[in-house]
């Protein structure tokens, strides 16, 4: 379970988020909606634990471990996993050897026992069909050369064999077609169950057509000015954000 | 797949901390009183049984190296060596071993330590080792089994014994005694070193591998590798270095030197990890090599890869001397340098003859308060029509207190060679890292995995049990390059 209360962060020294207050219980899926600038994209970062962000007050507690003291590394290994807004290239590096090498270092962390090759081979190819995407995509560079859908895919591919306990997935369906925003959605749809949760941050209705969300929230301002369930996507979509900030 | 396993067990080993090799080992030395004069030579070539046109021909050099200064070229920076306050000579006092049973247990301890077992059943399967302790080799591997197809794998004190006719001819034939400061240095009092010949059209059935290991205190190691080629032979050779931590410096001034006849190819691997001193630059191997490759036949093949993560200050450039017609070399480099190390190394092509190409290929790493320079020579002279080189630099810069410096130099006497030369420098960028550890990889995993994708075109050329090694030794020797 992630309880984030009274948040507050800043970015050279630029306040950006006001005070979050979300609870999102094992088994959820929240969607955060809200315009540009509102804080969303620093939501996840500073929740994933990436550097130059402040955090100036509040808490969050994951399955009641201080998230924020931990390193980035630490809170994969706790089961947090960021799907990027803008994957990054790792050149020269081979996916399937990448992901590999993160699913051993969180087993590693959670004193499991390391994959070999050949069963790590298995689960990907496995995953690689049941998420419809083309096989050499573990034989390729870490995104190098990925059309950005292809980048998407890769984040969900990941997310399938890392298999975290919380995913927040920040605007995954930017920039997808619609094929590739079913395989996205399919690929969170599968983990869904009783030990996954998931913040899912979009601007968009058409993403939670597709992911149906147990709550709604809309972050404008740097807070939460409403929530409710996935009827207020819909709203949203009607009526846009306008005067929501005022709220 | 034993030897796989092998290796990896090594490696495991070799990645719970920083410089696992630095141990000494206690055996019963032989030394040469300290100071370099003739009668030093003399000595060597005593000690050695040497005859009289090799003492002849160390003695020349000796005078030649009394005639020159060293090199002042180089981006490198130390204090002058006090070449009369090393030892050398340096033995095991035992008498030389005739087969490993009689090999000293402690040495073979030692190299199970370093993980090169000598114990041929026990062996990587498929690697010949030849080991070299200080100055002399103390076990040569597998060499009955090579025998049978004719290749010979010895040291070069016995090749001198065994094989004189093959040792006189090549002998200097590519890196001449007085070639350089270094190499006049080597060729006076060179003590042991490899020797390879491979007959005409066999492929040499194994890897060839020589492990140099400089254990004795204020001692130069100064090795000599000749490797021949016949027409149509091939060969792959390895050498791996390793010496204890010291807080003083220790001299290695190595040669090598490859001759590959007509449609031959010789593929020359090196994981240099000398002891490259503490962090603050205490201690460390300097280490002043020539190696230099005479494709000598038409469609000859030469190929230098390395991986030099170690030593204080690297001086090295191997080189091909492209004779034959259609000839080619090629030289794929990773050079890492952390703390206060110091590189200058790179390649020289020299194109003599018609339709003869080159490739280089260098990756330059820099952390910590290191220089890491990349040196190289690409020369067409007016007979190599349709020559034709690419050169590739790269250089990663890891913090903001280290040095990467790219110097290439081309000189082109012929109108129809095409000559290319990309040179890149980059930063691991903050985004790179936070998405590794984001997906559970620490820090120093992250920067070695991103250092291993930025070297994976070199990698891709060693040997693959060595590319695993190489591999692991990048890690390592960025240890506390980060955070």
């Amino acid at each position: 379970m992630l309880e984030i209360k009274g948040l507050t962060a800043t970015i050279e020294d630029k306040i950006i988020l006001k005070g979050i207050d979300l609870v999102v219980p094992d088994g959820e899926i929240h969607a955060i909606m809200g315009p540009n600038g509102a804080g969303k994209s620093t939501l996840s970062y500073v929740l994933s634990g990436r550097d130059g962000y402040e955090v100036t007050g509040g808490s969050v507690l994951f399955d009641g471990q201080d998230l924020l003291a931990m390193e980035p590394e630490a809170r994969a290994a706790a089961g947090v996993f960021l799907a990027f807004q803008y994957p990054v290239e790792l050149p020269g590096v081979g996916n399937a050897n990448f992901i590999r090498t993160a699913v051993n270092a969180v087993r590693k962390a959670r004193g499991e026992p390391e994959m070999d090759t050949v069963a790590f081979l298995k689960e990907a190819r496995a995953a690689i069909k049941r998420l419809s995407m083309p096989e050499d995509m573990l034989k390729r560079n870490v995104n190098v050369g990925f059309s950005g859908g292809e980048k998407k895919r890769n984040e969900i591919l990941q997310m399938a064999l890392l298999q975290p306990r919380l995913a927040l997935l920040d605007e995954t369906d930017s920039g997808l077609d619609i094929d590739a925003l079913r395989i996205v959605a399919d690929g969170v749809n599968a983990a869904r169950g009783p030990n996954f949760s998931a913040l899912v941050i979009t601007h968009y209705q058409r993403l939670l057509d597709h992911i149906v969300p147990d709550r709604v929230h809309v972050l404008a301002g740097g807070r939460i000015v409403r929530s409710g369930g996935p009827e207020l996507a819909l709203e949203l979509e009607a009526h846009g954000y306008a005067g929501l900030e005022a709220a | 797949m034993a030897a796989i396993t092998e290796t990896r067990e090594t490696i495991d080993r070799l990645a719970e901390s920083g410089y696992q090799y630095g141990f000494e080992t206690a055996i019963d030395m032989d030394f040469a009183p300290k100071g370099l004069n003739e009668d030093i030579v003399r000595l060597i070539s005593a000690k050695k049984q040497e005859p009289e046109w090799l003492l002849e021909w160390r003695l020349k050099a000796y005078r030649a190296w009394l005639t020159m200064a060293d090199p002042a070229w180089a981006r490198i920076v130390h204090p002058r060596i006090d070449y009369q306050d090393l030892h050398y000579y340096a033995a095991p006092r035992a008498p030389a071993p005739k087969s490993l049973d009689e090999v000293d247990p402690a040495l073979l301890e030692m190299y199970e330590k370093l993980g090169i077992p000598l114990n041929e059943r026990a062996s990587l399967a498929g690697v010949a080792v030849d080991a070299v302790f200080d100055s002399v080799s103390v076990a040569t591997t597998f060499r009955d089994s090579l025998a049978k197809v004719g290749v010979i794998f010895c040291s070069i004190s016995e090749a001198v014994r065994e094989h004189p006719e093959l040792v006189r001819k090549y002998l200097g034939s590519v890196v001449p005694a007085g070639d350089n400061y270094y190499a006049a240095l080597n060729s006076a009092v060179f003590s042991d070193g490899s020797f390879v010949y491979i007959p005409q059209g066999v492929r040499c059935p194994m890897e060839l591998s020589t492990y140099f290991r400089i254990n004795a205190r204020n001692t130069g190691q100064f090795e000599r590798t000749l490797i021949i080629a016949e027409a149509g032979a091939s060969v792959s050779y390895l050498e791996g270095c390793t010496a204890p931590m010291r807080d003083e410096n220790q001299l290695h001034a190595a040669v090598v030197e490859l001759v590959a006849h007509d449609e031959a190819s010789i593929k020359y691997s090196t994981v240099q990890n000398w002891y490259p001193g503490d962090a603050d630059g205490k201690g460390g191997i300097y280490n002043f090599v020539t190696k230099r490759g005479a494709c000598r036949g038409a469609k000859s093949k030469i190929s230098w890869t390395q991986v030099e993560t170690g030593s204080a200050i690297t001086w090295k450039y191997p080189s091909c001397i492209l004779q034959g017609e259609g000839s080619s070399g090629s030289f794929y480099s990773v050079a890492l340098t952390n703390h206060r190390q110091q590189a200058d190394t790179g390649t020289k092509m020299i194109h003599l003859a018609p339709n003869t190409t080159s490739t280089i290929v260098s990756k330059g790493i820099s952390a910590g308060h290191s220089n890491n320079t990349y040196r190289g020579l690409v020369r067409i002279m007016p007979k190599a029509r349709h020559a034709r080189n690419f050169t590739q630099c790269d250089s990663l810069l890891i913090g903001d207190q280290c040095g990467a410096h790219t110097v290439p130099y081309i000189e082109c006497r012929n109108q129809s060679a095409k000559v290319e030369h990309e040179a890149t420098t980059s930063k691991i960028a903050d985004d790179q890292l936070f998405y590794c550890r984001s997906r559970g990889l620490s820090e120093e995993d992250s920067v070695g995995l991103l250092v291993n994708g930025f070297c994976r075109e070199v990698l891709k050329e060693l040997p693959m049990e060595f590319a695993v090694e190489a591999q692991k030794l990048l890690a390592v020797s960025l240890e506390g390059s980060v955070g």
